[in-house]
């Protein structure tokens, strides 16, 4: 058996990858894709956090859905890598700096001042199935979940209208 | 008997009338302002003697009332002030004193408004102004009231109210005749000097209010009189400050020395108004002053010392003046200073009924004299109104007409063949001034040379001294006005006075005769009278000693004057015009006749003293401190020139610069800073996005260190 | 097991990567990617507590999050395009009207 640790660290190690190579892509299609090995990773480790039905709805919400979604549009602007310029000349030096500080100060804080969280005493594997989901999710969470259903619509009306082409000027 | 007896002890209480005595007389007056312009003058002088004889049957009730209930009677008819405990009531005191003062001035004050019916009548055609008749009728009922105010007050303060009416009603009644006089304003001029002299006795009346509310708390009689005592323990030099105060009070309204000056000026009124006010009845409020005072003025026996040296020093420097006046009211007026200076001296010696006893005596006689001295004018007047109009006879006369002075003594002379009524009354009333048996002054004048004998010798010294000079320059008087030839030819063809004089005159000599009858030596009718009210008396033994002295210089007097008079002057008649002197004095007198002439030269030293020093003061203080320092540097240079450059400092320097450059300058710095401000709104979605990331960066460290 | 730390540590670094990203970039489209990844790395912290804790939710609270953030991608994609038909351009920097 593999420790969970290394798989652990295989799938760290694939995510972070794919991260930066999304960030430094040449071509916007090769970040999207990278994305995509993201996600997956991710779910993986949501699998190996015992959360199946969070893990598959990943892979076909955001692998699924949003990336296709990300890549029509690709398609449909151009995936060409911007060329430089220096319109913003410390935006980099400072943003670099800014990101280092807060990984450091993360895990040095996460490293070094325990967390003190003691984990639950027994591990129920059936804790998270989807009947479980569905239990809470409609009993308690009903209102949110209604909440959203209307936001989905907010959303659709929202996309919709935005991308309206602009068809009655009135000529004065 | 017992009828009698019944009758008077239970004898009617109409004590409430009293308020009457006031309100009669100003009734009179505003029927007199209101309709008197309309009326004819005789209903106007019958209005005004009616409501000053309606006063008198009041009195009278009043006096009946009294002989039932001597204490007398309180009656209130309003409250006045009240502040915390100190209270001042309009309440009239009835007893025996007020109701004897309100009896003397309202009984000759309606014979002198009777008299003053004709006077006037002819007074105001000479003066040319006969619509000035119904004022003077205004302004002698004012007087009344004011008088009967005076008299009839039961507290201190309510007498001032009567005190300073009766001082305002003698200057509008010796300013009459405002625009004549000398140089035009000569009669103003006097009623102005009365009115000062008398206010520097009011300040002294005043002091004494101040000092007896501070010492006693209230200002009523009976308090005031009830707490003496236990005062005059505890502190006396309050009773004195206050007797002493009211000393120079009554110096300014009784004429006494230092404060005299002001009455033998006020003879520049008309004559009525000499009889009633300066010499019947205003004049002696400060004599009446100091007998209601008794109680506080026997706490204090030397106050009282000093108060009849006063009297007495008057007295005798008044009578010394008196002999060397030529103008027939102006000896009548030292004389009045003289006799008050006698009721002082009784009074200040502590036998008040002598004072007062002398008082009603003297407004008898005086009152006579001073209203027979009026008609002895007039007659005169007409005498030379005869002779100008007349063409033969109007080359005798010497001079300018309008020099001639109807009042001047050496312009008399024979009269008693032409005034024969006038004469006779004069005459009597002379006798009666100078103490001869059996007139009134006789009595009076004994009884204060009597209590002064006992009790204090040089005022006795001083008092006899005074009345042989009075017998003396009243004979001088007499024997100038009615004897001999007449010296001019108005004196020729002056004729008598209208019945509505003399009756009145025939009334006052009646008095002055029979008024000794109410003190009798034994009898005391009067002092009993009194005694209901002032309680010290001692009414002292006839001793008939002092009653031959006093007659003898009396007589020695009389005949010194005849034969300085008589004889003297019809032998000096025969020197050559040039070497006679117009008085027999002159010549044995000298340069002593002349200071008597001249009044011992005491307005002139007033002047000097006080008079031009003042003047030079308040010259200075007007022009130097106020106009010159005060207005001019002060006002203009520190104020208004402090004021404008203060007030360009702000503008300019302060308002333009400071608060402008504040103003302009907080704009500027605003711009400024808002011109850096701006370049944070790069529109650079990025830059957003790092100041986010900033912040959430720095949240999260603190919450991780936290 | 593996500590609940790591899984934070692998968010935390995820997140720092991505915001990186979303600085530096100027392709609207891969700001974008990169907002959905952080969304993602919060995803992960809560499904590592609710699996700590054994409470699902957490897992709820991530069903909520990733529709949210469909509706999101969904709008936001859309106002691209339509930013995109006025500008010809995906560059964020040509957004620059508000320059003050």
């Amino acid at each position: 058996m593999i420790p969970d640790i290394v798989l652990f660290i295989i799938l760290a190690l694939v995510a972070v990858a794919s991260a930066v190579g999304m960030l430094f892509s040449k071509n916007a299609i090769y970040s999207a894709l990278n994305l995509i090995l993201n996600f997956s990773s991710v779910a993986v480790l949501y699998l190996i956090l015992g959360a199946p039905f969070i893990a598959l709805a990943q892979v076909t919400v955001y692998a699924g859905a949003i990336m296709v979604l990300f890549l029509f549009v690709i398609m449909l602007l151009g995936a060409e890598r911007l060329r430089r310029s220096e319109t913003l000349p410390y935006q980099q030096p400072v943003s670099i700096i800014l990101a280092a500080i807060l990984a450091v100060v993360a895990i040095y804080a996460l490293l070094f001042r325990p967390l003190g969280i003691e984990a639950a005493s027994v591990a129920n594997p059936d804790f998270s199935s989807p009947a479980a989901m569905a239990e809470m999710l409609f009993n308690e969470y009903l209102l949110p979940f209604e909440v959203t259903s209307i936001l989905l619509l907010v959303a659709m009306i929202g996309a919709i209208v935005l991308t309206r082409k602009r068809q009655r000027r009135v000529q004065r | 008997m017992l009828l009698l007896e019944e009758a008077v002890s239970n004898g009617p209480q109409l004590f409430w009338l009293v308020p009457w005595v006031v309100f009669i007389p100003v009734i009179g007056l505003l029927i007199n302002i209101i309709f008197g312009i309309r009326l004819p003058e005789k209903v106007v002088g019958t209005i005004a003697s009616l409501a000053s004889g309606l006063a008198f049957v009041v009195a009278v009730l009043l006096a009946v009332s009294l002989v039932s209930n001597p204490e007398g009677e309180v009656v209130t008819l309003a409250e006045w002030i009240r502040i915390g405990d100190f209270q001042v009531r309009w309440a009239f005191q009835v007893d025996t004193l007020s109701v004897t003062m309100m009896l003397l001035v309202s009984g000759v004050g309606t014979l002198i408004h009777i008299y003053s019916i004709g006077y006037m009548h002819e007074d105001v055609r000479h003066n040319g102004d006969p619509k000035r008749f119904r004022r003077f009728f205004v302004y002698m009922n004012l007087f009344i009231a004011a008088m009967m105010i005076l008299v009839s007050s039961d507290n201190y303060l309510m007498l001032f109210v009567g005190w300073e009416g009766v001082g305002l009603c003698s200057y509008l009644l010796i300013g009459f005749w405002f625009e004549k006089g000398k140089d035009g304003i000569g009669n103003a001029v006097a009623a102005k000097k009365a009115m000062v002299t008398n206010r520097i006795g009011d300040f002294g009346v005043l002091l004494a209010l101040f000092f007896m509310f501070w010492g006693f708390g209230s200002l009523d009689f009976h308090t005031v009189f009830e707490k003496a005592p236990e005062v005059a323990e505890a502190a006396p030099w309050i009773i004195a400050a206050i007797t002493l105060a009211m000393l120079l009070g009554v110096t300014g309204k009784s004429a006494q020395i230092p404060l005299y000056v002001w009455l033998p000026d006020a003879m520049a009124g008309p004559t009525p108004v000499s009889a009633l006010i300066h010499a019947a009845t205003m004049v002696t409020a400060g004599v009446y002053l100091i007998a209601r005072s008794a109680e506080l003025y026997i706490q204090v026996p030397q106050v009282q010392n000093v108060v009849a040296l006063v009297g007495a020093a008057t007295a005798l420097f008044a009578a010394t003046i008196a002999v060397g006046q030529f103008d027939i009211k102006k000896v009548l007026a030292y004389s009045t200073v003289s006799q008050l200076g006698f009721m002082v001296a009784a009074v200040g010696m502590g036998a008040f009924v002598a004072g007062m006893f002398h008082l009603i005596a003297h407004a008898f006689f005086k009152g006579l004299l001073f209203l027979a001295s009026g008609s002895v004018i007039q007659g005169v007047e007409r005498g030379h109104h005869h002779v100008e109009h007349d063409e033969k006879l109007k080359k005798t006369l010497k001079g300018h007409s309008h020099d001639f002075d109807p009042q001047d003594m050496r312009n008399m002379g024979g009269l008693r063949h032409t005034m024969k009524l006038t004469f006779w009354v004069y005459l009597i009333g002379a006798l009666a001034l100078a103490g001869i048996f059996p007139f009134a002054g006789f009595w009076s004048k004994d009884e204060i040379l009597l209590d002064a004998s006992l009790h204090n010798q040089p005022v006795f010294i001083m008092l006899l001294l005074a009345a042989f000079l009075t017998a003396f320059y009243m004979t001088r008087q007499v024997l100038l006005v009615f004897f001999g030839k007449s010296r001019s030819s108005a004196a020729q063809y002056a004729k008598e006075s209208p019945p509505t004089m003399t009756i009145p005159l025939i009334i006052l000599a009646f008095l002055s005769t029979v008024g000794g009858a109410l003190n009798l030596p034994g009898l005391h009718t009067f002092g009993h009278w009194v005694e209901e009210t002032i309680e010290h008396q001692e009414a002292p033994e006839f001793a008939l000693v002092i009653a031959a002295i006093a007659s003898l210089v009396a007589l020695v007097a009389i005949l010194l004057g005849w034969w300085l008079y008589s004889r003297r002057y019809n032998q000096l008649q025969e020197l050559p015009s040039g070497k006679r002197p117009d008085d027999p004095l002159r010549q044995l007198l000298g340069p002593v006749f002349t200071a008597l002439i001249n009044k011992w030269w005491v307005d002139e030293l007033y002047q000097l003293v006080i008079l031009r020093p003042y003047a030079a003061l308040s010259r200075f203080l007007a022009e130097q401190v106020d106009w010159r320092f005060w207005h001019d540097w002060f006002h203009e240079k520190v104020i208004a020139n402090g004021y404008i450059g203060l007030a360009y400092f702000l503008s300019d320097k302060f308002d333009l610069r400071v608060i402008d450059g504040a103003a302009n300058g907080l704009a500027t710095v605003t711009q400024r800073f808002a011109g850096s401000l701006r370049r944070i709104q790069t529109g650079y979605v990025r830059n957003y996005a790092l100041s986010v990331f900033l912040g959430l960066v720095l949240i999260l460290a603190y919450l991780f260190f936290r | 097991m593996v500590p609940v730390e790591y899984y934070l540590g692998l968010s935390i670094v995820l997140f720092s990567l991505v915001a990186l990203g979303v600085l530096i970039l100027r392709n609207a489209i891969i700001i974008f990617m990169s907002v959905e990844l952080m969304l993602n790395s919060a995803n992960l912290t809560f499904v590592a507590f609710a699996n700590q804790y054994q409470l699902i939710s957490g897992q709820i609270f991530v069903f909520f999050v990733m529709a949210v953030a469909a509706a999101e991608v969904a709008v936001g994609l859309a106002l691209i395009v339509a930013i995109f038909q006025t500008k010809q351009s995906i560059d964020v920097d040509q957004i620059n009207l508000l320059k003050g």
